[in-house]
């Protein structure tokens, strides 16, 4: 029984069925890749498991309980944290701010007025936001504002301000598109990293073949909606049906 | 000290000074001189620079911290300013009860408005405010006339209850008061040729701004006010991070409208009257441009800018052609008439027009507002002073 099993999930708009009977099971402490040609499905089936969409018949169950039906928030509450395509992060705050407030949000829960008090004295987040900035190579601009960083920075930061919620399971939605070969590399090192240094339990969506295939475990392939297959890296490589779904995408491009 | 960082303590002591020191800093002119006209240390203005500022503080707290554009505040302003004045008619026409209450209603109604405005954001939201002020005040000025005394709108009366004050003797009337403490008396001093007044309804109000003032610093350096600012600068993120962004902003809501209502019990303190237009969706808007004008988001912008606004309002309005032909009159008479010609729409009745070319000019060369360009000129004086180093600048103030 997988940390993360989605049963029998079927979303449609409109005329297009963007899921079809979708199954998956991801493993607890395992990084697992989603793979697919473009419109594969991919991204609806990661805004199902973070409960941006609902979908229109199956179940989702995280740690035993369902999550269909909850906030995005709620979600996360229960220890669900997303890596979004284009890096999600507090872009007029600076890189410090940025990193409090996951560790606000894990410490004190969806709401909590604390009006009075100062930022400055709450010493406890602060220490533990520079441990965690020290630990990403930010610290030395963790009084910058974090729009004005690099975009290999700001993926570092948002995946940093995503474990610092310690999340059992850590969603990755294409984290190196657009990004150049060293980022992508100091990308790839960082995520090696969290899976030896934490329980941690990753899902990974990406295009890149040499992200997928330097940290994934189990490789699911998605096509039209349904997973084509899933197994491990080395057997997803030369798989005919693989080839096909990929191929194809190519011959009609 | 107080809880705060050195740079908001010196913030706070220079807005008390300021404040406590305003009819000298506001009348720099000797009375018969022919400046005398810009001076604006009289009670009447002076408790509106204070009243206005609270407002516009409060305002900035929702708009400034969460980026939420009520265009609605006026409203609690008004029931607020219903509020106080109910109190002072039927209970005491001392002030705590009726600022007490101004504030509690405010909130109260800020809580239902907020509810339902902050399911929508951007644009439906400002609409929405919108819509409950400019009700609020149909309301006010019609079906409510019963409580709100429609148009000509509620005063201090010979024959109110007050069942907490004594009888007042034959051919008194009630004064608004701090346990005895008439808002209205005054103490003048001259000096030379100078006159200034010293308005108790004036201090009562700059001592309630410099706590408002206090409480903004204190809500801004908070986690509370850094989850504000998380709102404004990427709600996906807060939401995704597992923040309940709504009950934030409601809480905000809130706080900015109870401002509004401290600010609208105080105007019923000291002039002891009110009416529906005090709630009419210009109102609205004023605090808006206060608070643009003067730097959203920043500490002492709305001040500044509530400030400019209620200066330019009661100045640059009292200019007539009369006096412009004062200003002008050593001119050829062709040039000066010219002159006058070119002056005249931006003056008096046309304190509008000038109000319109400031605001644009500021939204367009200073984003940031008043507070922008006091940094502004603040690092070229630095960088004229000394080019060694490049020195970084807070921006938060």
């Amino acid at each position: 029984m997988g940390i993360l099993e989605v049963k029998n999930v079927n979303k449609r708009f409109g005329g297009l069925q963007a899921l079809s009977d979708v199954n998956l099971s991801v493993a607890e402490n395992t990084v697992h890749a989603i793979i697919g040609p473009n419109g594969a499905g991919k991204s609806t089936l990661l805004n199902v498991l973070v409960g941006k969409l609902l979908p229109d018949t199956g179940s989702v169950m995280f740690d035993g309980q369902s999550v269909l039906g909850r906030k995005p928030y709620e979600i996360n509450q229960m220890g669900i944290s997303r890596v979004f395509q284009t890096p999600e992060i507090f872009g007029d705050l600076t890189v410090l701010e940025n990193m409090m407030i996951p560790i606000f949000a894990k410490r004190d829960g969806a709401f909590r007025m604390h009006a009075i008090e100062s930022v400055r004295n709450e010493r406890a987040v602060v220490q533990q936001a520079e441990d965690m900035l020290e630990s990403l190579n930010l610290a030395d601009a963790r009084h910058d504002h974090s729009a004005s960083m690099s975009r290999g920075n700001k993926r570092r930061l948002e995946i940093g301000m995503c474990l610092a919620q310690e999340p059992r399971l850590l969603l990755l939605d294409e984290p190196t598109a657009g990004m150049a070969r060293a980022d992508t590399n100091n990308t790839i090192d960082l995520l090696k990293q969290i899976k030896d240094e934490r329980d941690i339990t990753i899902a990974i969506i990406e295009h890149d073949m040499h992200v997928v295939f330097s940290l994934a475990e189990r490789i699911t392939v998605l096509a039209q909606g349904t997973p084509l297959v899933e197994d491990t890296p080395d057997k997803i490589k030369g798989h005919p049906k693989v080839r096909e779904a990929y191929l194809g995408e190519t011959a009609a491009a | 000290m107080l809880g705060l960082t050195r740079k908001d303590a010196i913030l706070l002591a220079i807005v008390t000074v300021v404040a406590l020191l305003a009819p000298f800093i506001l009348n720099p002119f000797p009375t018969n001189s022919g400046f005398a006209q810009f001076n604006a240390g009289y009670p009447d203005l002076m408790q509106r620079f204070a009243i206005f500022g609270i407002f516009a503080i409060g305002f900035n707290i929702l708009f400034g911290l969460t980026g939420y554009l009520s265009f609605g505040h006026a409203a609690f302003l008004g029931v607020g300013s219903y509020a106080g004045i109910w109190m002072m008619k039927l209970l005491t026409a001392n002030i705590i009860p009726g600022i007490a209450a101004s504030i509690v209603v405010a909130g109260l109604f800020a809580l239902i408005v907020g509810f339902i405005s902050l399911r929508r954001s951007g644009i439906y939201f400002a609409i929405l405010t919108l819509a409950f002020a400019q009700m609020s005040y149909a309301l006010a000025y019609s079906v409510l006339t019963p409580i709100t005394g429609g148009e000509t709108g509620l005063q201090l009366k010979l024959n109110d209850p007050r069942v907490l004050d004594g009888a007042l003797a034959p051919g008194e009337r009630a004064h608004a008061n701090l346990f005895g403490l008439d808002m209205t008396s005054s103490i003048e001093m001259h000096f030379g040729a100078w006159q200034f007044t010293f308005n108790t309804g004036y201090y009562i109000a700059a001592l309630v701004l410099v706590l408002a003032f206090y409480l903004s610093i204190r809500i801004f350096r908070s986690p509370f006010g850094m989850m504000l600012r998380a709102i404004k600068s990427n709600n996906t993120r807060m939401t995704y991070t597992g923040l309940n962004a709504r009950p934030y902003a409601l809480a905000a809501f809130v706080i900015s409208g109870m401002y509004a209502g401290l600010a609208g019990g105080l105007m019923v303190a000291m002039d002891t009257q009110v009416g529906p237009e005090r709630m009419f969706w210009t109102a609205s808007g004023e605090v808006v441009l206060m608070t643009i004008l003067g730097g959203a988001g920043t500490l002492i912008g709305p001040v500044l800018g509530a400030g400019l606004i209620k200066y330019m309002e009661n100045i640059i309005s009292k200019i007539n052609s009369g006096i412009l032909h004062e200003w002008f009159y050593w001119m050829p008479d062709g040039l000066e008439d010219f002159v006058i010609t070119l002056v005249y729409p931006f003056v008096g009745k046309g304190w509008h027009l000038t109000l319109g070319i400031v605001f644009m000019l500021v939204v367009i060369f200073l984003p940031g507002g008043l507070v922008e360009g006091g940094q502004r000129l603040r690092r070229l004086a630095q960088g004229k002073r000394a080019k060694k180093s490049a020195t970084q600048t807070n921006p938060a103030e």
